[in-house]
């Protein structure tokens, strides 16, 4: 179990010099075998939160959880070893890492031809058109998207973390997305997302704004919950 | 052979033994081992120290080993090696040089290399430097390759340089003709107070020929090293340069482009960046379980790579 505790985090304005607040007194519990969708408007703090669970960023106050163990203070390695594991919005490019190599990375051995096939298969690709290939700019934004998750599905753990998992993953190969959360449901799964069909595949959604969470644990009360926004675009994902 | 001697000729080399075909191996100023053939000829020259090599007409899927070791101190090596490919020849030819120096004085070893291409001829040219020992002295590197390549001939670098060697100045200069084409990818790691310094000098003369140097560098410690390329199209041709560099420390990086388009259907490019290894790239490797420290050597083998 994952819990978030008093959570704050404010940065300082660069132009008025003032503290700005980012999160205030999050309180979450993202609880074994359950998938949470994060949803919210654009800078309300959902990747923030992302990267304070995975150590990327120290929250101004409070305290990071997990199994009862305070890991506030662990750095990223130290808690992609206890088992978090993330997937980034936007996938990191290396120039003459390979494929192979990083998949290589996130499972601490050499892995067989077979064993990279079923990490890339999980995502939509061949391995043998991919393994041998540089993650850098050679690759489409898709393909890039794809194979952050398929090294994060590779890496394994206990925690999570994706965000915005489906963007630039055209349309058709949401099926593929879908099978890989369903691989997934004995973890504790984050994901940081606005489309609907993400959010349907939830078992609790979390509404984040600036200063309010809002969350629900059956998906019609969550869709009651976001239709009851003011602003249109929230009617929209669910009429969409 | 002496241990010392096997380590550099592995390093430099992949050589774990005598190697088969044509081969000229140099140690210190003198020859250590020849095997010259018939297809692949080794010819010393007569009015000063070096080789000729000769691939005859045609000679396809063939390799010749050319490696250079120094293992003392207060030693200057200077070779002028000439290389006659055939028409139609598909060659690999591997050079390189391993110095090892436990003394005070620089050892030094400057190879003078002219390739002439045939019509129609391919060469892959491996060149590693690699120097290692914990003398005072300098180990230094001053090679020239010269490059000439004919209709349709096609010339590929490798070039290679490792730690350990502490001062290089590389110099390449290629003249291509009508449908030619160089590809070049040079690798170089400094640290400490190593100096490099790397100049290429490409002329597109003949119609539809094409040059790609891609040069990536580390620069560790409080070395320094300079690129330097000066492109000329004369023709309808396509040039495009890139340097890419590391910087770790308090190390530093010069690139000075130029770019020199005489003729109207040329095309040529240029592409450089420099600077520290990015952060995320630290962070996806660190989010994978590698410590910082792990990820950076994991960025920086895969750049060099």
């Amino acid at each position: 179990m994952l819990e978030l505790k008093n959570i704050s985090y404010n940065v300082k304005d660069e132009t008025t010099g003032r503290r700005q607040e980012i999160l205030k007194n999050v309180n979450l519990v993202f609880n074994d075998k359950n998938i949470s969708v994060i949803t919210g408007p654009n800078g309300s703090g959902k990747s923030t939160l992302i990267k304070i669970i995975m150590g990327l960023e120290k929250p101004t106050s409070g305290q990071v959880l997990f199994n009862g163990e305070d890991v506030t203070g662990l750095g990223i390695t130290k808690r992609a070893q206890k088992g978090f594991t993330i997937a980034f919005q936007q996938p990191v490019r290396f120039k003459g890492i390979t494929v192979k190599k990083l998949l290589e990375f996130a499972c601490g051995k050499k892995l067989g031809i077979d064993e990279m096939c079923a990490c890339l298969s999980s995502v939509g690709l061949c391995a043998r058109n991919y393994i041998d290939r540089s993650v850098d700019g050679t690759l489409s934004g898709g393909e890039l998207k794809r194979i952050e998750l398929a090294v994060a599905m590779a890496k394994g753990g206990d925690v999570f973390l994706l965000d915005e998992p489906e963007a630039g993953i055209d349309l058709w190969s949401f099926e593929d997305l879908v099978r890989i959360f369903d691989k997934l449901r004995d973890k504790t799964v984050i994901i940081v997302s606005h489309q609907q069909r993400i959010l349907e595949t939830a078992d609790k959604i979390i509404l984040l704004e600036h200063d309010k969470i809002s969350s629900a644990d059956k998906k019609d009360d969550l869709f009651a919950l976001l239709t009851r926004r003011p602003s249109t675009c929230w009617r929209e994902v669910k009429e969409n | 052979m002496e241990r010392t001697d096997s380590e550099l000729l592995e390093k430099i080399a992949d050589l774990h033994d005598v190697p088969e075909g044509s081969f000229n191996i140099r140690k210190n100023g003198k020859l250590l081992a020849r095997n010259s053939t018939t297809d692949i000829e080794i010819v010393p020259k007569t009015d000063k120290d070096g080789i000729d090599i000769i691939v005859k007409p045609g000679v396809k899927n063939k390799s010749v080993h050319i490696p250079v070791i120094l293992t003392v101190g207060d030693f200057h090596d200077l070779v002028y090696n000439d290389f006659y490919i055939g028409e139609n020849a598909d060659v690999t030819i591997i050079a390189g040089c391993g110095i090892h120096n436990d003394a005070c004085g620089d050892t030094e070893h400057d190879g003078v290399h002219t390739f002439y291409l045939a019509k129609n001829s391919k060469v892959k040219y491996i060149e590693k430097h690699y120097a290692s020992g914990d003398g005072q002295g300098k180990k230094e590197f001053d090679p020239v390759t010269k490059i000439f390549l004919k209709e349709n001939a096609c010339f590929i670098m490798e070039s290679t340089q490792f730690g350990g060697v502490t001062d290089t100045t590389r110099k390449t200069y290629a003249t291509l003709g009508k449908n030619a084409q160089l590809l070049v990818k040079e690798k170089i790691l400094t640290d400490g107070n190593d100096r490099a310094v790397t100049d290429f000098k490409v002329n597109l003369k003949g119609k539809g020929s094409r040059a790609d140097i891609v040069s990536r560098s580390v620069a560790k410690g409080n070395s320094v090293q300079k690129f330097v390329s000066d492109l000329v199209g004369k023709n309808e041709c396509f040039g495009h340069v890139e340097c890419d560099g590391i910087l770790l420390d308090n190390a530093r990086i010069v690139s000075t482009p130029k770019i020199d388009a005489i003729s109207p259907e040329a095309s040529l490019v240029h592409e450089a960046a420099v600077g520290k290894i990015a952060g995320d790239q630290l962070i996806k490797l660190m989010s994978l379980g590698l410590t910082e420290h792990e990820a950076e050597d994991a960025i920086i083998k895969g750049f060099l790579n």
